[in-house]
């Protein structure tokens, strides 16, 4: 039978589409119990490839024949084979191109809404490492805010609709994901912001971002206004645009809020997300959208692959917006903290310009899950 | 320092899954006891030999890291046989007990094996070299007798106290157990 080669859009869409799909993922046990593709109506079976060396006889039982079956591993060499094998056994089924390699690096834009005067507001969902990044767009001119690495897709993007990049923010220094927000500012002359008290130790100049920043995307006029709400970091600054969307970096998710230890500062930065999430966000109004830069897990995910939700509704709904006791929720928020995301102080170091890594190394550094929320 | 291996595998520049596919074929040429040193620059091949050797039931020894180039160590193994077979010698002693005692710790399994980690000050003699370096023990002294499992130390006691060594013993559970201080030589 055929082996059928399947690209990491074609896993999105079966995502996102709330298809069904069986995963074989031929990883080690470790690898994948930490971090795997993860789909609504998706069904797993884990055996690692060393252990079909002699033969995949032993799985077939376990392998349906009434749905998509596609084989994962890290790269792809070994689900190529495994896949070959079971091919060979009269099975029909595809492997992911690149592995979960390619499945971390994929972004696709999916448009959140409309904004005034024609506009629109793109989010950029990158599914396997739950990565969330946006694109403000209005008559030929655009806002990006908190862009990954892969810079390409936001300047190709740009290009296919004819629209100039002007702004690039970052909501704060990043630690579990390689900002592209400066390679982006870099190649088409766009500005980059960052939030001064986050880039102490940067080592490249850039524009600050603080409290009460207002920048206008297009003829139009959109307004992206900066309101400054730190915790996850000291510089974390949230946008308000178009009076809509309200953007919160990592300060508060769908269903999580922030972590404030990732600078090494837990205990110093509890007031301050305290302050932001109960105070701040309090004081805006609940019809705003909002629109985080990360998801935990793909229930977070709206019908149609977005990332979003009225801010009332988390107000009413969010645990972490729901801690009355000071005390419970400085607990809540420095004890028992998630493990830390992998290689996050050198992803901080790469943020700074410390340090620049190979593609591969880059690549290596951002593998595994996201981790920067506190449920 | 160059770990001693009985076979050596090049594997540099294959990317998964072929490291572990030649691993594994090297691994039938091997006798039981010898060690496979694989050469490779996958870093995936780390994670996975390790789990590989666990599942078929090899001794995974580790991974020293040359620059770009992994070099990990395996021993064979059949666990029906070697391993779990009868230990006879009848003085034996703790893991634990050998650290308050004066006498000297003798770790006979293969020198990958010992590099990797042994015990602070142990003497290292391979089990296949013993009888040719019998004569670097002194008949005298305590000798304790350690290896991974307590099987390959066992044997070695048993050839000592037929060679006319008195102050013998069996270090039990040996080095799988062992919670100390640990020496590397890599």
């Amino acid at each position: 039978m055929v082996v059928n080669i399947w690209t990491a859009a074609d896993v999105a869409r079966k995502v996102i589409d709330n298809k069904e799909l069986f995963i074989l993922d031929v990883r080690n046990t470790d690898a994948f119990e930490d971090w795997k593709i993860d789909g609504h109506k998706f069904d797993y079976l884990n055996i690692p490839y060393f252990e079909l060396l002699d033969g995949v006889e032993e799985i077939l039982p376990q392998i349906p024949t009434d749905r998509d079956v596609l084989v994962v591993c890290a790269k792809e060499g070994s689900s190529i084979m495994i896949a070959e094998m079971l091919s060979d056994a009269g099975l029909t089924v595809g492997y992911l191109a690149g592995g979960m390699k390619s499945w971390s690096m994929y972004l696709e834009p999916i448009k959140v809404g409309d904004l005034s005067g024609g506009g629109e507001l793109y989010q950029f969902v990158r599914l396997g490492k739950g990565c969330l990044s946006y694109m403000v767009v209005s008559e030929g001119e655009a806002a990006i805010i908190d862009a990954v690495r892969f810079t390409d897709v936001f300047t190709k993007f740009a290009k296919e609709k004819n629209i100039t990049i002007k702004h690039v923010f970052d909501t704060h220094l990043h630690a579990d994901h390689i900002s592209g927000g400066r390679a982006i500012a870099a190649a088409t002359g766009a500005t980059y912001y960052l939030p001064p008290k986050d880039a102490e130790e940067v080592v490249f100049d850039y524009a600050p971002l603080e409290d009460g920043l207002t920048v206008k995307v297009g003829a139009s006029q959109i307004d992206v206004g900066a309101l400054y709400s730190p915790g996850h970091t000291i510089g974390s600054t949230s946008f308000i645009v178009d009076g809509k969307y309200l953007l919160t970096g990592d300060i508060l998710f769908i269903d999580s809020i922030g972590r404030p230890d990732l600078a090494g500062l837990a205990e110093d930065w509890v007031a301050d997300l305290r302050e932001s999430l109960y105070v701040r966000y309090r004081a805006l109004a609940e019809d705003l959208i909002v629109c985080p830069a990360h998801f935990m897990i793909i229930d977070e995910l709206n019908e149609n692959g977005t990332v979003s939700k009225r801010l009332g509704d988390l107000f009413a709904e969010n645990h972490g917006l729901n801690v009355e006791d000071e005390e419970i929720f400085r607990s809540m928020v420095t004890d028992n903290l998630p493990p830390q995301p992998n290689a996050y102080q050198e992803i901080r170091h790469v943020n700074m310009g410390k340090i620049t890594p190979t593609d591969e190394e880059q690549t290596e550094m951002e593998i595994g899950p996201n981790r920067c929320a506190v449920r | 320092m160059v770990v001693k291996a009985d076979v050596q595998l090049d594997a540099k520049g294959l990317a998964c899954p072929m490291p572990i596919v030649k691993t594994k074929k090297a691994m039938n040429e091997l006798v039981e006891g010898q060690v496979l040193e694989v050469q490779a620059t996958d870093k995936g091949s780390k994670a996975d030999l390790a789990a590989w050797a666990n599942t078929v039931g090899h001794q995974y020894i580790g991974t020293s890291e040359v620059g770009d180039i992994l070099f990990h160590y395996i021993r064979k193994c059949n666990l029906e046989t070697s391993e779990q077979a009868e230990q006879t010698f009848e003085a034996t002693i703790s893991n634990e007990e050998i650290l308050h005692r004066a006498g000297l710790i003798l770790d006979v399994r293969e020198e990958a094996e010992y590099a990797f980690g042994h015990v602070p000050g142990a003497k290292s003699i391979p089990m296949g070299d013993l009888e040719a370096r019998m004569k670097e023990l002194d008949m005298n002294q305590e000798i304790y007798v350690i290896c991974r499992t307590g099987t390959r130390s066992d044997m070695a006691a048993t050839m000592l106290a037929k060679a006319g060594f008195k102050n013998v013993y069996n270090v039990l559970p040996g080095m799988l157990g062992w919670t100390g201080e640990l020496t590397k030589e890599l």
